[in-house]
């Protein structure tokens, strides 16, 4: 029978079938990071319960971490020394292999799992994070849990999961010029809505797909969790198994081989059947802007806000009043009518070194800087990304912009380590969640991709401009 | 786990959608490595006007004495979306809820809730709103009751019981207040002859342990 890659990913791990929709599956690989990776490995230490492949799990440090130069255990955030500590401990208790503050390769969870060849194609591997379904991107049948359900796979390498149901979202058309997978991603969650991937693992296809390099595949899985699906997923091609080859955890060998040969068989079959199937033309796709404070509220960057008098029915309307109350916008206006407060790129959606890249050609093009009065930061999303960055001399071209050029860690995606850009802050973010509070007090985040937020950056107010 | 069967108990109104676990529980109210002391960061930027302070919101439905000792919460869609941080649901029990009602719920929150005994329970707009009509009236004398054995949610009697579904094994796993990890210990037999076959299948998926 015709199968979906997803059905192959999901066969491929099942030990048991629990019961009509629950299967028994068995967890290739664990990463967990401070934050609530070290709530799973204390509660496993109290119960007395062992990590059963401790050679298959592994933690780093970079939610609560801070991102300054010369940093330590110490951050802005009172107890936040208290997960630094605790992991580390945890982590040499236990035998797991920790990316602490000072190894080379520390950084971002879903930045590192896919450098150092720990996520691969055809993989289970779940983190207490939920943005784990980036790994989808390698075609990795991976995804977002709990602290229990984390400790649950270290204790027994496996998880009780639910089957979801399937969902193939086509691209029809190839992305226009200076457009990128940020941009796709966020047009398509303005179309399927934050809850329109409810309850599906949902295969990306279509030629705009294909032409993706796989770093941006990884950004474009990474938001399949603001769609609330159970994961994201792109069937690994030749691009995929070029980017792993030779990698530290990757295989070599004959074993490479044997995976290659694998990989091969993760497609979807041509007569396959989804659940759902939704298609989506983006040949005219503009740069897309957020307004709102759930990633489904975006807009062409040009396009009017919407008036709260043009909402559909009576509950989107008082949905829309409350948060154009909260941004500070009124409907009809455009955002590029707005002045930002700050600047971000970083995060495990948008700060790999291709999303550095582009931000830093874009200043090495138009010889602009940041506007006065905004505080503009890049934060690696690992230090292997801030080597090579640095290697390449994109430091300098941020720091003489006018950036600030960081250590890497999640930053200020969430306040992490306790720095925000300030209370009711307007941030131009290359981050993936636009939520009431999410990057300090009242804060008001606009997504989008590494080139707006830079040109926005530059122009002082929201813009995805960059003719300039 | 703590295990469920019937609840009954004050009924609250939080009727947004998409309501994300930042909101339910800050990062910067996750203070210590551990599953408690959450109780007074829940739902921190709506309930406070100034959350260091912890000067409290007056017009937040929580902070009404209508709704005081609320252990039910009557939500939007898509509860719970965003982060996978366990510490929503510690934060909601710590804080008396033993149910959410709403038309959908986010699959990593869902998944937090069975496994800490915090009953999700689905049900369209127009349901929820009916119950909330009915509570509105007397928040404190209206009070719901949530029968996981029957899978029903009695409150107006002229309207009789609404009945709701349940996945079977959730059910059985609440009703029963299952430790998961036990459970699946039972099947450790399997997992290691699942894994003696993978190893001559995909020998590249195994990384050699020390």
């Amino acid at each position: 029978m015709a199968k979906t890659l997803f059905d192959k990913l999901w066969q491929e791990h099942e030990v048991e079938t629990l019961s009509e929709r629950e299967s028994l599956l068995y967890i290739d690989r664990i990463f967990l990071h401070e934050r609530t990776g070290s709530v799973a490995l204390n509660s496993l230490l109290e119960r007395g319960r062992e990590v059963r492949r401790r050679e298959h799990a592994f933690c780093t440090m970079d939610h609560i971490v801070d991102t300054f130069p010369g940093r330590g255990d110490t951050t802005l955030m009172p107890s936040g020394k208290d997960f630094i500590v605790a992991t580390r401990s945890a982590t040499r208790e236990t035998g797991i292999r920790l990316f602490d503050i000072q190894d080379p390769d520390q950084g971002i969870v879903h930045v590192i799992s896919p450098e150092l060849g720990i996520a691969l194609p055809g993989l289970s591997l779940i983190c207490p994070d939920s943005h784990t379904c980036t790994l989808g991107g390698l075609g990795a049948l991976a995804w977002g849990v709990g602290s229990t359900e984390a400790e649950h796979a270290l204790a027994t390498s496996t998880l009780r999961v639910m089957r979801p149901q399937t969902m193939q979202v086509r691209f029809e058309g190839s992305l226009p010029e200076g457009v990128t997978a940020k941009d796709l991603m966020l047009f398509t969650i303005r179309e399927l809505s934050a809850a329109g991937g409810g309850g599906y693992a949902i295969e990306f296809a279509g030629e705009a797909i294909e032409a993706l390099s796989v770093e941006a595949r990884l950004t474009l899985c990474n938001m399949a969790t603001e769609l609330s699906a159970f994961t994201g997923l792109i069937a690994p091609d030749q691009k995929v198994v070029d980017y792993c080859a030779g990698r530290q955890f990757a295989p070599s060998g004959i074993r490479w081989d044997q995976a290659c040969a694998h990989w091969q068989s993760l497609r979807t079959d041509s007569q396959a059947h989804f659940d759902s199937k939704r298609t989506l033309g983006i040949a005219h796709l503009k740069p897309q802007l957020s307004w709102g404070t759930s990633p489904q509220y975006c807009i062409d960057w040009d396009d009017a806000i919407p008036l709260v008098g043009d909402a559909l029915n009576a509950s989107d309307s008082a949905a829309w009043q409350r948060m154009q109350e909260y941004m500070g916008l009124s409907g009809g206006s455009r955002l590029s009518d707005y002045s930002i407060d700050a600047a971000f790129i970083g995060s495990c959606t948008n700060s790999r070194l291709s999303d550095l890249r582009l931000a830093a050609d874009y200043l090495l093009r138009t010889g602009h800087r940041v506007a006065r009065g905004v505080k503009a930061l890049c934060v690696p999303g690992s230090g292997r990304v801030k080597r090579e960055a640095e290697d390449q001399g994109l430091h300098e071209v941020f720091q003489n912009a006018g950036f600030e050029w960081r250590e890497p860690g999640c930053s200020m995606c969430f306040f992490a380590g306790g720095e925000s850009f300030g209370d009711r802050a307007r941030v131009a973010s290359t981050t993936n969640r636009n939520f009431e509070g999410r990057q300090g007090i009242g804060s008001r985040t606009h997504l989008a991709s590494p080139v707006t937020v830079v040109a926005s950056a530059c122009a002082g107010y929201l813009t995805a401009d960059t003719t300039a | 786990m703590m295990p469920f069967s019937q609840h009954l108990g004050v009924a609250a109104p939080l009727l947004r959608d998409n309501i994300d676990t930042d909101t339910i529980i800050p990062s910067r109210e996750m203070r210590t490595v551990s599953r408690t002391g959450l109780a007074a960061g829940l739902f921190a930027p709506w309930r406070y006007t100034d959350a260091e302070a912890r000067t409290p919101n007056s017009t937040f439905v929580l902070n009404s004495a209508d709704y005081d000792g609320a252990s039910i919460l009557l939500a939007g869609q898509n509860f719970g979306c965003g982060s996978s941080r366990e510490h929503a649901v510690w934060a909601l029990i710590e804080s008396g809820f033993r149910v959410v009602i709403a038309p959908s719920f986010a699959t990593i929150f869902k998944n937090n809730a069975l496994r800490n005994g915090l009953l999700t329970v689905e049900l369209d707009r127009s349901g929820i709103l009916e119950i909330l009509n009915w509570v509105e009236a007397d928040p404190q004398r209206h009070r719901v009751e949530v029968d996981l054995e029957q899978c029903a949610l009695r409150h107006d009697v002229a309207l009789g019981p609404t009945s709701f579904v349940v996945n079977p094994d959730s059910r059985k796993m609440l009703l029963q207040g299952l430790d998961e990890i036990g459970l699946t210990e039972q099947s450790l037999d399997s997992i290691a002859a699942f894994e003696s076959n993978d190893r001559k299948r995909r020998s590249w998926a195994h990384l050699r342990g020390d």
